[in-house]
């Protein structure tokens, strides 16, 4: 219906009235004419309505990564890529038992992700266009190509291990892994804050500390829960560490988001968070004063570590997932930044005065 | 981990200039985009039409939501074009339609209906093709964002990318789509379908640069007329997304349009997420050698 054409050479048709005259005829600003008038329009008592959101409706789109899927990559990432380092370290200082069981328990858990990470797609069978390009904008990109080296090396160093072949081709594959494994588990944090979803975005200079810090204490879990005692000293001391690094990141985290941080501590992401930490304490203290010890006492506590930083990981998802439903963790921030960049005052009035200046225009419509 | 960003990718973060050409479009036409004027919607709902016609959108759901005439609700992976309707006691401006009608004292019944047609913004700094990993998401040479359809994996990372909720994950299909601002007929020389039936040219198409004086001529009108709530949402080469390729002339707050009020590539932060990823990924080697050093040989 609309009479232009817009063509590679410009407007054609294009009509000179296109401009329509709202409000116009009704009356000039500031109108003195002795007309009769409701006055609706000038009177300020028009209660602004008070409207924060559309209909309540998320500003954003919800994510459609699912459970179990990809909170448990984030987990599964972690454990594998602490676990090729402290494999290597257990290697190095010849701990041959707990080396093994890092090593073969960091391919699992890699191999365990990757098969979620591909179910999560929505079309799995063009998993391989993940290599298609290199994308340093794109943390899934780095991410897919860090796996792409990662995983075969994790791959040979276990098999190496359990089979006692190629120990040399083994051992390269070891430090290979080692060399990646830190990667794996931290690129993660990137790759959920670079999203506009608040709980994940305003947490990105925490993220990768809480990440890390939950892959290392799963590593630990592991090395506890599957070498033998008499080996398992390097563990134990890492579980510390490693909760210790991811209470203290998450705590701060939270803090630096202000309101935004709500679903870490309320509903069920919330409980989930705080369980999760009680599990960590329990699990890393338990460990390093039993663990060295005790059989039962080190499976307890390695079993509590890795369910403590599985459990971490899902809260973490559904943290994002709750905030990024609700429109007020969005638009709450940002009217935020607006008012701190606007001289006070300013910020108070939805004036047009942000775009042009309406000084000579009376204010008429300003309802409260 | 090298933190100096190869100049290209600084540019394509940074930079707001133009888009096309830091994809590597040369000599490529001028930047196209919607302006749409949401003081002369009428509701009509022809651009979502014409955008399903046109572009075979499927079905988005059939539902009642009891949102004033809206049951489409949002933008998603099947509505590219969303009319959403607010409905507010407040005059639009000084209008006299000519009767008078008996108020009670002290009541107003000045009632004003906004209408607004929501669209992908094909913002200069898109965040969606930032993070899109297989490159299915790519910048035409009119400096628009589009999908493609047959290189996308439905890996959904683009999805919460998205500051302002456009794009999305079609259900039984797994891929991802959104607005092409009708490249199919860009490239031929038409106009997107959405424009061409807009009635009232509330969606108005052509070269952004045209599309921002008129812009500004529109709301100079309205503030004028007495307009005072009009204001310019998209338009800022200089905002949080380097401006959008479809910006709008809004009556209220963003948000009362489920908009957000100042949206940021999340992409401007990626530097720095690295950045941290990188201390962090340093940590945990140094924390797995302090395991091993500490308490002696055991």
């Amino acid at each position: 219906m609309s009479g232009s054409d817009v063509t590679k050479d410009g407007i054609h048709g294009a009509r000179p009235d296109r401009e329509a005259t709202v409000g116009v005829n009704a009356g000039r600003a500031g109108g003195g004419g002795g007309r009769r008038r409701r006055g609706g329009a000038e009177r300020a008592m028009v209660p602004d309505a008070q409207f924060t959101s559309y209909y309540g409706k998320p500003i954003i789109n919800s994510p459609v990564w699912e459970a179990p899927d990809i909170p448990g990559y984030l987990f599964l990432g972690g454990l594998a890529g602490a676990g090729s380092v402290l494999a290597a370290g257990a290697e190095l200082t010849g701990r041959p038992a707990l080396a093994r069981a890092c090593k073969v328990g960091a391919f699992g858990a890699v191999s365990a992700g990757l098969v979620g990470l591909v179910h999560d797609l929505g079309k799995p069978e063009r998993f391989l266009n993940m290599l298609r390009t290199f994308k340093p904008t794109s943390p899934m990109s780095v991410g897919s190509w860090v796996l792409a080296g990662y995983g075969p090396a994790a791959g040979v160093a276990a098999a190496s291990a359990v089979t006692g072949l190629l120990p040399t081709i083994g051992r390269a594959a070891t430090a290979g892994a080692a060399v990646l494994g830190p990667a794996v588990a931290s690129y993660t944090a990137a790759l959920i804050s670079d999203t506009a979803v608040p709980a994940w975005h305003d947490g990105f200079r925490e993220m990768p500390f809480v990440f890390v810090g939950s892959a290392a204490s799963a590593a630990a879990g592991l090395g506890m829960f599957a070498a033998p005692v008499g080996e398992n000293a390097p563990a134990r001391r890492l579980a510390v560490l490693g909760a210790a690094l991811e209470l203290t990141a998450s705590k701060r985290m939270e803090h630096r988001m202000g309101p935004v941080a709500e679903p870490y501590h309320h509903g069920r992401s919330g409980m989930m968070m705080r369980t999760a930490e009680a599990m960590t304490i329990a699990g890393s203290i338990g460990g390093l004063l039993l663990a060295g010890r005790s059989r039962v006492a080190a499976t307890v506590s390695g079993a509590a570590l890795l369910a403590a930083s599985a459990l971490t990981r899902f809260a973490i998802f559904e943290a994002g997932m709750v905030s990024a439903d609700n429109p007020d963790y969005t638009v709450g921030p940002q009217r935020e930044r607006l008012a701190r960049r606007q001289p006070a005052g300013a910020a108070a009035v939805s004036a047009p005065g942000r775009h042009r200046s309406a000084a000579d225009v009376p204010s008429n419509n300003q309802g409260a | 981990m090298s933190l100096d960003l190869p100049r290209a990718m600084r540019k394509a973060l940074y930079d707001d200039t133009d888009p096309a050409a830091v994809s590597g479009h040369e000599d490529h036409p001028p930047r196209m985009g919607f302006f749409t004027d949401t003081s002369v919607c009428i509701g009509c709902k022809a651009c979502e039409v014409a955008c399903k016609e046109w572009n075979h959108v499927p079905e988005d759901g059939l539902v009642f939501t009891g949102m004033s005439y809206d049951n489409t609700q949002g933008l998603g992976a099947d509505t590219w074009r969303h009319v959403a309707f607010i409905e507010q006691r407040k005059p639009i401006a000084r209008q006299e339609p000519g009767v008078q009608h008996d108020v009670p004292a002290g009541q107003s019944s000045d009632l004003r209906w906004l209408m607004a047609s929501d669209v992908c913004k094909h913002c200069t700094h898109a965040a969606c093709l930032d993070v899109c990993p297989t490159g299915s998401l790519f910048r035409t040479e009119f400096g628009t964002v589009v999908v493609q359809e047959d290189v996308c994996n439905g890996c959904g990372y683009c999805i919460p990318a998205c500051p302002y909720g456009v794009i999305d994950q079609r259900e039984g299909d797994g891929r991802a789509w959104k607005c092409t601002l009708c490249y199919d007929r860009l490239t031929v020389g038409m106009e997107p379908a959405c424009a061409k039936a807009c009635p009232t040219d509330s969606i108005q198409f052509g070269p952004l640069d045209e599309l921002r004086e008129r812009a500004g001529r529109r709301v100079e009108q309205l503030v004028e007329a007495g307009v005072t709530d009009a204001r310019l949402y998209g338009h800022d080469p200089d905002d949080g997304v380097g401006g959008d390729g479809a910006f709008f002339l809004l009556l209220d707050e963003p948000e009362v349009y489920g908009l957000p009020p100042d949206p940021v590539v999340t992409t401007r932060d990626l530097p720095a997420m690295w950045k941290h990823v990188g201390v962090a990924a340093a940590t945990l080697v140094a924390g797995v050698a302090a395991a091993f050093v500490g308490g002696g040989r055991r």
